[in-house]
């Protein structure tokens, strides 16, 4: 078992999870492996991606997939300093910088340089709380309106409130098994098609350009690449967008569209749940939540769930292929993985 | 952050000493121990910068955590210094006052306090050269 986990220590002051929910879930006694991955927002596609490297190896047969999150115990303050965590604690944190903060800077760079307006950056929040609202798991199940993200405070500028993932507890799981095996406990699986990994500098000043997560364009392509399948094949992707401005980064930067063209595909409705690349189709982490340790998880549920044809009033039609896209921090950890429907 | 952690970094905090490689000449701050073109053929010797330089970007925090809280709002850059290197840093200045490319030089300052009774923290902030 792999529990994606970013700081328990400091939520709830519990470490050693792995043990515990191994414990809890009644597998302690048959004394399985069980091992916390911690990489902040990406723990969880990276307890994914070791489960995956698990099973490829043969060194393991069945193995469980978890994260999980329970941010809520704690006030605003601690949480806002926890996450802070995610950055450089000397050279970012130190100096007043938060997480709203670095992807703000990250927004004043992009529309310093691309035609990003703010109708559009909003409407990201508006598309994924539309998604949301048909997602009963969904932290937010109501629709909005440009207006409301542009009328709420400013948490860091130009980020406003509704740009921002809000505080959430969560938790998901799946479980990973050889193809040849999968059908003796299911005949609904699904096929991993690409895992993938990919690191930056933990500080957002140090990378090659503000505006683009290299860690998201490696490991893009290495998932692409790994699975022999261009842009065309993806029938959707659940990508990170902790912000507003995230989202539109990582359809850039996984190669979607060129840099710069992200808001107006968002404008014109081509990422909508109806559009020719449906993205965040669960909500994303503005609507359905960001548990920080379990999001990577809940994107491959929500994939599973879509090639499934399980989506209920969410589903993409005939959806075959998925990708999921998970950041830490501002971009030093990507995991991408690739499904496929059986 | 607890005293020896703040300790540590004074000289560099106060200060701004980095580092840079003799071999290829890239400055590094914060400072880096290896130089990550030149590897173990890199000579990395202290450099202490004279702080001037340029916005790259910038925010007003308005929420912040705890430690900051009573300074909110307040400007945060990354600072592209003269040299070459980038680093986080708040900047002396209202909101809307600094924009993209504004020159600014270093100053001492306060950063944050642990609690009403902790540990001061200084360190080096920037002001917008007119
Ligand atoms: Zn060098």
């Amino acid at each position: 078992m792999y529990v994606g986990n970013m700081s328990a220590g400091r939520f709830i002051e519990q470490e050693h999870i792995g043990a515990l929910i191994a414990d809890y879930s009644g597998m302690a006694t048959r004394h399985i492996p069980a091992t916390r991955v911690e990489a902040a927002c990406a723990s969880g596609g990276l307890s994914f991606r070791q489960a995956v490297i698990a099973v490829a190896s043969g060194m393991e047969d069945v193995v469980v997939a978890a994260g999980v999150e329970k941010m809520t115990d704690v006030g605003t303050g601690v949480s806002v300093d926890t996450l802070a965590g995610a950055a450089d604690r000397e050279w970012e944190g130190f100096v007043g910088a938060t997480f709203p903060g670095l992807y703000a800077m990250i927004a004043t760079d992009y529309m310093h340089r691309y035609p990003l307006t703010r109708e559009q950056l909003a409407q990201v929040a508006v598309k994924n709380h539309f998604n949301g609202a048909r997602n009963p798991i969904a932290q937010f199940q109501q629709e909005i309106t440009v207006e409301t993200v542009i009328r709420s405070s400013l948490v860091a500028d130009p980020l406003r409130l509704f740009d921002c993932s809000p505080i959430t507890d969560g938790a998901a799981a799946v479980i990973v098994a050889p193809l040849e095996r999968a059908r003796e406990f299911t005949d609904r699986f699904v096929k991993v098609r690409a895992s993938a990994q990919a690191s930056d500098t933990i500080s957002l000043h140090d990378r090659a350009d503000i505006s683009r997560l290299d860690a998201t364009v490696a490991a893009g392509r290495r998932a692409l690449d790994s699975a022999g399948l261009s842009h065309r094949d993806i029938d959707l992707v659940e990508v990170h967008d902790c912000f507003t401005i995230a989202e539109i980064c990582a359809i850039e930067d996984l190669g979607f569209c060129r840099k710069g063209d992200a808001g107006r595909l968002t404008e014109e409705g081509i990422t909508a749940l109806d559009g020719d690349l449906p993205v965040n189709t669960s909500g994303g982490l503005k609507a359905c939540g960001h548990p920080v340790g379990a999001t990577g998880i809940k994107q491959i549920c929500e994939v599973v769930q879509q090639l499934r044809g399980e989506a209920g009033k969410r589903q993409v039609p005939g959806a075959e292929i998925g990708m999921t896209h998970n950041v830490g921090g501002t971009g030093a950890t990507v995991a991408v993985h690739i499904l496929e429907a059986i | 952050m607890s005293v020896a952690r703040f300790w540590r970094k004074i000289p560099q905090r106060y200060n701004l000493i980095g580092t840079r490689c003799g071999t290829c000449g890239t400055y590094f701050f914060p400072p880096r121990s290896f130089c990550p073109s030149c590897r173990r053929e890199g000579k990395i010797e202290e450099y202490r910068f004279p702080g001037k330089g340029k916005v790259v970007t910038h925010t007003v925090i308005r929420s912040a955590s705890e430690q900051f809280e009573r300074q909110t709002p307040y400007v945060l850059a990354i600072i592209q210094l003269d040299e070459g290197p980038r680093f986080t840093a708040q900047v002396v200045a209202e909101p809307g006052e600094i924009q993209v490319g504004t020159p600014v030089r270093p100053v001492f300052r306060r950063i944050s306090a642990d609690g009403e009774s902790g540990v001061i923290h200084y360190g080096t902030k920037f002001v917008p050269v007119r």
